[in-house]
């Protein structure tokens, strides 16, 4: 998993049937330090995650999937939970 | 996922019988701000929907082909969405200090 900044929301009407009624936000990977590394990340929020918030990103299909109840579908990130304290 | 910016079409009449149907894009990858990042791929179009010009986020791995009706498909990068709207904040240079 990795850490990551809630930078922005997307928002589309057409996409793939997992993805009707999710909130997708984009996030920024973070080091552990809290520096932005520059790569991003769109992923489903199911934790209600605002914006600016640290969090943590599960980046893996079969994990992604469990989570969101389907044994087939075309999602790889999920937030997965709110990042209270790191101590790095 | 990642935003792309789909910048043009492919035809192959000649394919696996597997990708029967499956409409190949050339996705350019982006950056959170909408600026070029690497070189473009082909994505096969998961939402059946998107065109040349189009704002999409995409999927890329074995997740793809699970964009598609039949999952079992060889696939490496699926469009899975349309971008209607897109919000995001700047990248804050600094992080501020630790409460």
């Amino acid at each position: 998993m990795k850490i990551a900044r809630v930078a922005g929301t997307v928002v589309s009407t057409f996409n793939a049937p997992i993805f009707d009624h999710q909130r997708l936000l984009l996030c920024d990977y973070l080091t552990p330090g809290g520096e932005a590394t520059g790569d991003y990340v769109i992923a489903v929020d199911v934790v209600d995650a605002g914006a600016g918030e640290t969090v943590l990103i599960l980046d893996e299909g079969t994990g992604a999937r469990q989570i969101m109840g389907e044994e087939v579908a075309p999602i790889r990130a999920v937030i997965v939970g709110i990042i209270d304290e790191i101590d790095a | 996922m990642h935003l792309g910016r789909v910048i043009g079409t492919v035809v192959a009449t000649e394919r696996t019988p597997d990708l029967d149907g499956v409409k190949f894009l050339i996705v350019q990858p982006l950056t959170r701000d909408l600026k070029d990042r690497g070189r473009p791929v082909i994505a096969a179009d998961g939402v059946a929907m998107a065109g040349p010009g189009e704002l999409i986020y995409f999927v890329g791995s074995r997740e793809a082909a699970q964009a598609m009706p039949e999952p079992f498909v060889p696939v490496d990068h699926a469009v899975v969405g349309i971008v209607d709207q897109l919000t995001v904040d700047p990248l804050p240079r600094k992080r501020k200090a630790k409460k």
